[in-house]
């Protein structure tokens, strides 16, 4: 499957799910949802049927509410078997609403924002340390960087040369209750990341070679740089209804708006 | 206790060469020795706690046993939901290493009062809450601390606390240490309160056991059984808030081994903790203690 095929296949994937667990947090999993597919089919290299050797590429999920779309890559790339996803965030199913590591494929838990760009910078610096070269990439949400503990490892990572170590901002321009602008607006971002001595490309974040190209690029540049990758996005991209929206941060589609987005989806 | 701790850290490390040391831009006077014998395995992240944290969650995801140490709250309440979620829920092989522990930093005010932790963090599943008595058993934490797989934290005092034991085997998770034999009466001290304990009890030559409890988290079941079974009055004391510290945790586990029929009766149970106040006046860590009534009174025995 060409990454392309494999976004539309997480896009239809996530819809069915949200719509069967009457679940929040489509419009964010659609924004990321051709990162993660370009990730997994071009970029990193992790087996599967091995998620925990120790010379796997490692994916830091942080914006953890929009795990939907990380479950069903995963799902796709065959880490579980995929009806597994059924369960999601049903009674009793290990596939919560928010990342787990239960999961296999999943790096680490995530939903209280903030949190887990200090743990890729652990992760990074710990690859220095013991001289072994595997990928750390974190994703995280725009609204999340108000959280100020992100802010501690952008400070750190630059100081220790972590190179190594690559950041994604699913710049979607909405956050939970509002659009970002509206609440801490984050302009400029790229000069706020270097004057923090960081090493920024502006992407967008739905053009699939661009993502490919970048993260290879930035990955292989062995300058003493930390590398962040604004990845200009839309919340919801691909239903026309929920695009650039706040309420399908929330929302979840009946059965009307679901069969109306798959139909969408499946003509894109 | 702190140079106990240190010291052994440095022991520690000679035989593991997984241990690391990240430190918040504390430790001036303490670290030293580590940070020149393997300043590969040595960091400061600078005067950030929450991600201090992380970072260590991260090191250990990578197999490090990784311990951090701060002054007090710092830590610990100021990372407290780092604490609980990427380390704790995660099973992470860090510890969590705090000087200062009580009132140890009297006179810097209520900021560094740390009073209120051991009762936070012993809520979070998975990690083993310490408070070592003097610099013997620090020395025993600190090693059973780097032999454990999963999350600690070590609350220590400050500099020159007395050597109170003699002697000390290597501890066991849970372990209650019997300080001095005696009848009727036993105190339950945890901390660095120990000393002032066995100087009370020996100056005022009173028939009663002392017994320093290294763990607050857990509390070895079988054998707090059985010391509960020999005494009808028992004292805790604690540098730390009444409300979920130490002596709540007796109360607790006394509670429970009555209700599930393992003792007979309960004995009676005198707290000495902290009446749910701040101090906001100066003074030393004596001075504090007993403006704030962590005080054994005789006609308590």
């Amino acid at each position: 499957m060409d990454s392309k095929s494999l976004a539309l296949q997480v896009r239809m994937k996530v819809l069915e799910m949200v719509h069967h667990a009457n679940a929040s947090h489509v419009g964010g999993a659609f924004s990321m949802a051709d990162i993660l597919a370009v990730l997994y089919n071009e970029v990193l290299t992790i087996d599967p049927q091995h998620p925990g050797d120790p010379h796997r590429d490692r994916f830091f999920l942080s914006k953890g509410h929009a795990c939907s779309a990380l479950y069903a890559t995963l799902g796709l790339q065959g880490f579980f078997p995929l009806e597994q996803l059924d369960t999601y965030a049903m009674d009793g199913s290990m596939f919560l609403s928010h990342t787990s590591h239960k999961i296999p494929g999943v790096e680490i838990s995530s939903g209280s924002l903030g949190h887990v760009l200090s743990i890729a910078t652990g992760v990074a610096f710990a690859a220095k340390l013991k001289k072994t070269t595997f990928k750390v990439v974190c994703l995280v949400s725009d609204g999340e960087l108000n959280e100020g503990s992100n802010w501690e490892p952008i400070m750190l990572a630059p100081q220790h040369k972590l190179d190594n170590l690559v950041l994604i901002i699913d710049y979607n321009k909405i956050q939970s209750l509002g659009f970002v602008k509206d609440v801490i607006d984050l302009e400029p971002l790229r000069a706020k990341f270097e004057s923090f001595r960081w090493e920024v490309v502006e992407i967008d974040g739905h053009n699939h070679e661009e993502i490919t190209d970048t993260v290879t690029t930035v990955s292989n540049n062995k300058n003493g740089i930390p590398k962040v990758i604004i990845a200009h996005t839309i919340k919801g991209k691909g239903v026309d209804y929920m695009e650039n929206t706040i309420l399908w941060h929330y929302r979840s589609p009946n059965i009307d708006l679901y069969n109306n987005a798959l139909k969408q989806l499946g003509t894109t | 206790m702190r140079t106990a701790f240190i010291n052994q850290l440095i022991e520690e490390a000679r035989k593991n060469d997984r241990v690391f040391l990240i430190v918040g831009d504390l430790g001036f006077s303490v670290v030293e020795p580590f940070v020149q014998e393997f300043p590969e395995r040595y960091l400061n992240v600078g005067v950030a706690e929450q991600n201090m944290a992380g970072f260590a969650a991260g090191l250990a995801l990578e197999g490090y046993c990784v311990f951090i140490y701060s002054i007090g709250n710092f830590p610990t309440l100021r990372c407290m939901e780092q604490i609980r979620y990427d380390i704790c829920y995660h099973d992470l092989n860090v510890k969590i290493i705090a000087v200062g522990g009580g009132y140890s930093y009297g006179a810097l005010g209520p900021s560094h009062h740390a009073t209120e932790e051991i009762g936070m963090l012993r809520t979070i599943p998975n990690i083993v809450v310490c408070a070592p008595g003097d610099p013997l058993e620090s020395q025993r934490i600190t090693t059973f601390c780097t032999n454990h797989i999963g999350p600690c934290y070590v609350r220590l005092g400050k500099a020159g606390e007395p050597v109170v034991h003699e002697d000390l085997a290597e501890l066991s998770i849970g372990d209650i240490i019997e300080v001095k034999q005696g009848k009727n009466t036993a105190v339950f001290s945890t901390g660095s309160m120990l000393k002032y304990v066995c100087d009370f009890v020996n100056d005022n030559d009173l028939n009663a056991s002392i017994y320093s409890f290294p763990f607050v988290k857990p509390i070895n079941k079988s054998q707090l059984k059985e010391i509960l079974e020999s005494y009808q009055s028992i004292i805790t004391i604690e540098e730390h808030q009444s409300q979920g510290g130490f002596g709540s945790a007796i109360l607790e586990q006394a509670n429970d081994l009555l209700n599930e029929g393992s003792i007979k009766a309960l004995p009676k149970i005198k707290r000495i903790a902290i009446n749910d106040k701040f101090y906001s006046i100066a003074g030393s860590q004596k001075y504090l203690r007993e403006a704030a009534g962590l005080v054994l009174e005789k006609f308590y025995f």
